[in-house]
């Protein structure tokens, strides 16, 4: 890659300061480091490094990402082919083990694509112009945290979405969300869910409701996710249990499938990225509170198996890459599990006995998010007094035994 | 009474270039005493270029406390007094006369001195600096009395010396009557620890007057810290003293013998060196010698110390006070095309991330290349596993950037060093230089608590 290096290095001063183009350095200093691993060395302290850094660290959430993300590809296209194939007479009850065969699976898949890649698309722009304005104005170099954000806003999004919505709630999530509090590191909530939050709230019409699920809905197809059959307290005709494991049902584009999202936590959890913590407490909690509804038993809703509420909406994709968040999660080790652990409760509860807010992940974490520095506050202050303790337990010892 | 300690959590970082178990003698011309090496000590120059010095003669005393001293490691002259910016002190270099000639120092038996007459020879002879204290890991105060004193009997870090080996090449008399003017000097017990899967030391099981702890599990388990804090921790107003083994053995030598001989083994190793091996030589000399024709390729770092803790010294740079060992590393000054996109299979990580997780038992040649730029604080349990301390390592850090200081006391300033965030450095993925950081904060205390 010598060319390009010596392209890069022949640019270079323009950039630099005193350059005629050093109002760009930002963005030149993205795209060289993007490309290039700079050739810093250690100047104090230790003298070698770890190879790995928030490029990598960021790409590997990317990767854990993408089997959610081409299941969600094929099943938008699914839904729109059974929902067309519904209409006509005598294919009322078509399941997609019929549809795959009937209209093949490429084709299938391509339409997926047709419809998913333009909301990635225009995510990434969105959000990646308003980190280089930002990273410009202030003159730091550009962070890798959006790298992720921009793939989760696409996968928490239902596929009808109109773009522009994605571009407006995008932009807002990564000001509002990130940059007023100073960029990647500093946020309080996740951006990715902020993005998701400000388009339920600022445009309801097109992300609740059962008509925004599937692509170019004929009118006459109920489009109802399994979130609001059971919502509307008709649990008999949710999907089968495999169904909604598999992820071949109506939802937000990559939050369907909790195969895939399993996946991804393999790989998550396996590189070490990802706090097993947290994924585990969150189920803990929803399994916990699916359980204390079905001991009070008030209506149907509270009666579904607790692990229903595991694969049916966007609980799987919160746990694994929501709450995961390290950032805007808890940051002490047990804080993580009392973090987690409150989201599932919360959004079980808020899924069940709220019915405003037919699902209850997105505000469970945000909510808990802000909640995050209380419990580590709460975390180190009980620390603190241990540690004093452990000290002289340890010093009293040492007198005994010497 | 023997502890048992297990350390859970570490890292252990395998390197290329271990040294061989063969001893050089080296005698080189040149030794260079840095006062800037020490922590709050502010020097006073008491010879000036020319004068002839022996092993032992006054070179520079502490403003604050005269009585603390560095002292010519060799007999010689003094050739050139190097000052930096705003006059500060950085090298007294003296050319030795090969003749290791000492300052008489009179033979102390220590079960017949007192604690004022043990304290008085150490300060008189320049010794006293190898004892070091916790909190802050400066040179220890003459006039505290430590509530313990720990001597670290092993080495974890990477290519570390064997201490076993280095300790084969002393005898145990020697180092007992070192043992016994420590004894002097505390009133609690001395704690010798060891490590029985990196071996013990012979001389150490017949070592009396001690406590021996068996400590097990990763670097950073050598650390004198991590130890202080798994026996008895430090809290406010406590205060323990540290020493290596090898400077018990040269405070032994000052007391049998009369003379100060601070020569000791140290270690040349790393993946640059041609031919790595043990060395004997006198403390501060100078590295020429073993880096001249021994280098596999210029664009290498010669560092004294270790990887993690070293300092940068330049190709005829000067080994530090405490250092034990001299390390050449490749130097990363390169561009790395797509370096974050890559497989891996060959870059080092705690991580999972690279597939070189596939291969674990394979050394390393690390280079210092940073892999990565500055970022702020996005990974979180990170640093718990490398530090094996009931500390919260990123809180700590934290409650120094924005310099609490009652925070920082509660988080445990006290308990650590530099050295003991070492490994959280290395393994950070936003880069960020936790040593500094705990550098820092330590320098706040000190002034604050002064």
């Amino acid at each position: 890659m010598k060319p390009l290096r010596k392209l890069l290095d022949t640019l270079k001063p323009n950039f630099q300061k005193g350059g005629k183009l050093y109002f760009l350095h930002s963005v030149f200093d993205g795209f060289e480091s993007f490309m290039f691993v700079p050739d810093h060395v250690t100047k104090r302290g230790t003298h070698i490094r770890d190879s790995i850094d928030l490029k990598r660290t960021m790409s590997m959430v990317i990767i854990a990402l993408i089997p959610a993300l081409l299941f969600g590809i094929f099943n938008v296209g699914v839904q729109y082919y059974l929902a067309q194939q519904k209409i006509i007479p005598g294919f009322e009850h078509i399941s997609w083990k019929e549809i795959i065969p009937l209209i093949g699976f490429w084709k299938i898949f391509f339409y997926g694509l047709l419809k998913v890649l333009p909301i990635i698309i225009v995510s990434y722009v969105a959000g990646l112009g308003v980190e280089f304005t930002f990273a410009q104005i202030r003159g730091h170099s550009i962070n890798e945290g959006f790298l992720v954000s921009g793939m989760l806003i696409p996968l928490v999004v239902p596929p009808d979405i109109p773009l522009w919505m994605v571009a407006v709630a995008t932009v807002f999530a990564v000001i509002f969300g990130k940059e007023v509090f100073g960029g990647t590191g500093m946020n309080i909530m996740n951006p990715a869910l902020l993005t998701r939050a400000f388009l339920f709230f600022a445009y309801p019409a097109q992300m609740s409701g059962d008509g925004v699920w599937i692509a170019n809905k004929p009118d006459v197809i109920s489009g109802a996710t399994p979130m609001s059959l059971a919502a509307a307290g008709n649990t008999e005709s949710l999907p089968s249990a495999m169904d909604m494991f598999l992820g071949f049902i109506p939802g937000s584009i990559g939050e369907t499938s909790t195969l895939a999202i399993l996946l991804g936590a393999v790989i998550l959890l396996y590189t070490g990225i990802g706090s097993f913590r947290i994924m585990f407490s969150t189920v803990a909690g929803g399994l916990f509170m699916g359980w204390i509804l079905n001991l009070v038993g008030a209506n149907e809703y509270m009666l579904i198996p607790s692990w229903y509420h595991l694969i049916i909406g966007g609980f799987a994709f919160g746990a694994i890459f929501m709450a995961t968040d390290p950032v805007s999660a808890a940051q002490t080790a047990k804080g993580k599990l009392i973090y987690g652990f409150l989201i599932g409760v919360f959004a079980v509860i808020i899924r069940v006995l709220n019915p405003a807010y037919p699902e209850g992940m997105m505000l469970a974490i945000l909510f808990m998010n802000v909640m995050a520095p209380l419990i580590d506050h709460y975390i180190i202050q009980s620390h603190i007094r241990h540690r004093t303790k452990r000290a002289l337990q340890l010093r009293n010892k040492l007198s005994v035994t010497s | 009474m023997t502890r048992i300690v297990k350390i859970k959590r570490g890292l252990n970082i395998k390197l290329k270039g271990e040294a061989e178990k063969q001893i050089e003698q080296i005698s080189p011309v040149l030794f260079s005493i840095q006062p800037s090496e020490f922590r709050v000590f502010n020097p006073r120059l008491l010879v000036s270029e020319g004068d002839v010095v022996q092993a032992g003669t006054p070179l520079v005393h502490d403003k604050r406390d005269e009585r603390i001293l560095l002292t010519s490691p060799v007999s010689g002259k003094v050739s050139t007094v190097i000052r930096g910016e705003k006059r500060k002190l950085e090298h007294i270099i003296i050319e030795s006369d090969q003749k290791n000639q000492s300052v008489d120092f009179r033979k102390v038996q220590p079960e017949n001195a007192d604690r004022q007459q043990i304290t008085e020879h150490l300060l008189k002879s320049g010794l006293w600096p190898v004892i070091r204290q916790r909190p802050f890991s400066i040179i220890a105060n003459p006039d505290e009395v430590p509530d313990a004193i720990f001597i670290s009997g092993f080495d974890t870090a990477p290519l570390a010396p064997d201490m076993v080996f280095v300790m084969q090449q002393y005898d145990l008399d020697t180092f007992q009557s070192g043992i016994d003017v420590l004894k002097k000097l505390t009133s609690g017990n001395i704690h010798l620890n060891v490590h029985p899967k990196s071996g013990i030391p012979e001389m150490f099981l017949q070592t009396k007057n001690v406590q021996i702890n068996q400590f097990y599990g990763l670097h950073p388990a050598s650390n004198v810290g991590i130890q202080i804090h798994h026996i008895r921790p430090v809290i406010k107003g406590d205060v323990i003293w540290y020493i290596d083994p090898q400077d018990v053995v040269a405070i032994g030598k000052l007391f049998s013998k009369g003379a100060l001989d601070r020569s000791k083994i140290f270690a040349c190793t790393g993946s640059e060196f041609e031919k790595t091996y043990y060395f004997k030589t006198i403390a501060c000399a100078s590295v020429s010698g073993i880096v001249k024709n021994n280098l596999k390729q210029e664009n290498a770092r010669i560092i004294s110390g270790n990887v993690l803790t070293g300092s940068t010294i330049s190709k005829d740079g000067f080994l530090g006070f405490y250092d034990k060992v001299v390390t050449a590393i490749p130097e990363g000054n390169y561009f790395e095309f797509f370096g974050w996109a890559a497989p891996g299979l060959k870059k080092f990580s705690l991580s999972r991330t690279y597939f070189s997780w596939l291969f674990r038992n394979r050394s390393y040649r690390l280079d210092t290349n940073k892999h990565g730029e500055l970022r702020a604080f996005v990974m979180t349990g990170e640093y718990e596993k490398v530090l094996p301390m009931d500390i919260m390592p990123v809180q700590l850090l934290k409650a120094i950037i924005v310099k609490d200081f009652e925070l920082m006391e509660q988080l445990g300033i006290y308990e650590v060093a530099e050295e003991d965030f070492a490994l959280c450095e290395v393994i950070c993925t936003s880069k960020i230089e936790s040593q500094s950081i705990v550098r820092e904060g330590i320098d706040f205390m000190i002034k604050e608590t002064n």
